[in-house]
């Protein structure tokens, strides 16, 4: 078995009295896809803001370690160094800056200036944002943004992903893309997806950890999880009645 | 060659030489350089906060305080050397580094920007309240009695470098300043060319997302607080110079509003604009001075108002976005009009008779 590229040791995040990620162990390895899951406030986006460095846990709020490297408290951009790419539930995009504009601001860290502009192109061709690439990115539709973003990780060529509902307010099409996209990410790197959306989860077939209030409720393949009659009750409720 | 990179730091020479051009003549059209060169301090303080605002997206509330650390560092070395040109160069340091070290403690420990704008404006509130409780025996810096409210009158002006008695005054004194100024315009060009500079850029338009592709945020900002800082250290030091006196005046609260005017009026996001704005609203201050009918403070005030209420963007963003629709709109009427023109040729009534010709 390959060796983690993510862990959590015991990790906890409290907001005053409230209890938002309770003592979770989470391991992730090598090339692997991994879909958390969980309904409004099952703390997943919780758990990842403390894996990217958004949130700290505090001295006694456990370990996240990546790689073997212990960056519980680290700020962001150290995280990002080690080769982490990470894209968030929003749309964390440059809106006054063309769509070029904030791919090359990705690409020049990684590839320089000399090797920006290659990489850029590259991105472009791959997400086909040949179309928008000159246009304001604050212009554009709330899909074209999530793509913008996720050509943003894509040029740091990282070898860990970690992508924060990636899916929400995706087309048909967008979402075709997209589970390309992953797909073609996770040949090289070990991807992390939140997501909430089921026909999404289904379409990439990845093994799944589902959080309920703050803790993992299970992990397994897509499928089985699905079908889980505990996973039924907690997470798909009323609809699955 | 960066094809991709954001351009905030492309410069228009022709402009350039043009405003150069503007501010040698000057002297020779009015004869009032005193004026002059006030309006040419108070568009190297706008620059200092047009750069960490307009570019970096750091609202200091409180710039005043090193411009005024830059004006009372320069009047204490002065009168201790005796001279000009080490105290201008302290005048930058020892604002700049006051800075870093404020910067630092406020990035790296995630201050927000409402905070941020609190620390900066105490920090000048401070000054000033220190430098009115100097007036005892026992603040002396050196040979330098700080002075308390009275301030510090009487210290060595500009002089040539090396000759203390050849003293630097009135319009050689203006060009003095015009030069710096030109000079830091185009050291603040140069740094929004470079990769730190269009990473300022991104950090303005998205700290979080900037700081998510591995930028170090923290660094950054700080090292713009620090050259906005010591840019306005070196203004400060030429108001001193302009002066002959500095007081406590100088950290006032008021000062550090008029600089956030400047930055607003003239529009945050350019350089030029806060350079004008501080220029002409100095100038307004001056003639207002003269009356006793309004109060200085409540035209400024009405000003600030009238700015964001009708051109939010500032004058020469709204300005330059007047020109560039009016360009588009001509381009599109030549357009329409070559392309009826093309077509009445290219469409002859019968085959034959010119088909072709106008291409």
């Amino acid at each position: 078995m390959s060796e983690p590229v993510v862990e959590t040791r015991d990790l906890s995040m409290r907001f005053g009295g409230v209890v938002a990620v309770n003592h979770v162990s989470f391991t992730l390895r090598e090339r692997e896809l991994r879909c958390l899951i969980g309904p409004n406030g099952a703390g997943k986006s919780t758990f990842f803001k403390c894996l990217t460095g958004q949130l700290d846990p505090g001295h006694d709020g456990g370990r996240v370690l990546v790689r073997g490297q212990d960056v519980t408290g680290w700020r962001p951009y150290r995280i990002v160094r080690l080769g982490v790419g990470i894209k968030t539930q929003v749309p964390s995009v440059m809106n006054g800056l063309t769509v070029l504009e904030n791919l090359w601001l990705s690409a020049r860290r990684i590839h320089g200036k000399a090797g920006a502009d290659g990489a850029v192109e590259e991105v472009v061709g791959e997400l086909e944002l040949g179309p928008i690439a000159r246009r304001s990115v604050g212009e554009l539709g709330h899909g074209q943004r999530q793509m913008v973003e996720l050509g943003m990780v894509l040029a740091q060529r990282p070898w860990l992903v970690l992508l924060d509902e990636p899916a929400a307010g995706l087309t048909g099409a967008e979402l075709e893309r997209l589970v390309g996209a992953i797909r073609r990410i996770n040949q090289t790197a070990a991807v992390v997806v939140v997501d909430h959306d089921m026909h999404f989860v289904r379409m990439l077939d990845s093994l799944v950890t589902v959080f309920h209030q703050g803790s993992i409720l299970i992990e397994g393949p897509a499928e089985a999880v699905l079908s889980d009659a505990k996973v039924r009750e907690v997470y798909i409720g009323s609809r699955a009645a | 060659m960066i094809h991709d990179a954001p351009s905030a730091g492309r410069i228009r020479w022709g402009w350039f030489i043009a405003w150069v051009v503007v501010m040698a003549v000057l002297p020779l059209v009015f004869d009032d350089t005193h004026t002059l060169s006030l309006m040419a301090i108070t568009a190297l303080a706008g620059l200092s906060l047009a750069l960490m605002w307009g570019y970096a997206g750091i609202l200091s509330f409180g710039h005043a305080a090193y411009f005024g650390l830059g004006a009372y560092t320069y009047a204490i070395a002065a009168v201790n050397f005796g001279e000009s040109t080490v105290p201008l160069l302290l005048s930058i340091v020892v604002p700049a580094l006051l800075a870093a070290v404020i910067g630092a403690m406020m990035f790296w420990g995630r201050i927000g920007d409402v905070y941020l704008g609190v620390i900066t404006l105490v920090v000048s509130l401070i000054l000033f309240k220190f430098m009115n409780a100097t007036a005892g025996d026992a603040y002396k810096i050196g040979d330098a009695r700080l002075g308390g409210f009275n301030g510090i009158p009487g210290f060595q002006i500009l002089n040539v470098p090396g000759d203390p008695s050849a003293q630097i005054f009135g319009v050689p004194f203006y060009y003095v300043i015009a030069v710096c100024l030109a000079l830091c315009y185009l050291l603040c060009r140069w740094i929004l060319s470079t990769a730190f500079g269009r990473t300022l850029v991104g950090i303005r338009e998205n700290e979080l997302r900037v700081e998510l592709l591995g930028y170090d945020v923290p660094a950054h900002k700080t090292a713009v607080f620090t050259i906005g800082a010591g840019m306005a250290g070196l203004s400060g030091a030429f108001f001193a110079m302009w002066a002959e006196i500095v007081t406590p005046g100088v950290f006032a609260l008021g000062m550090s509003a008029e600089m956030i005017v400047w930055v607003i009026a003239g529009g945050l996001g350019t350089l030029i604009g806060p350079m004008m704005g501080a220029a002409a609203l100095t100038l307004l201050k001056l003639m207002l001075g003269q009356q006793t009918l309004i109060d200085n403070s409540l035209v400024l005030g009405a000003i600030m108002v009238i700015v964001v209420l009708l051109i939010p963007k500032g004058i020469v963003p709204t300005v330059a976005g007047w020109r560039s629709r009016r360009e588009r709109s001509v381009a599109s009427r030549r357009g329409q009009a070559s392309g009826r023109k093309r077509r009445t040729v290219a469409v002859p009534a019968t085959p034959g008779d010119g088909a072709g010709s106008a291409s």
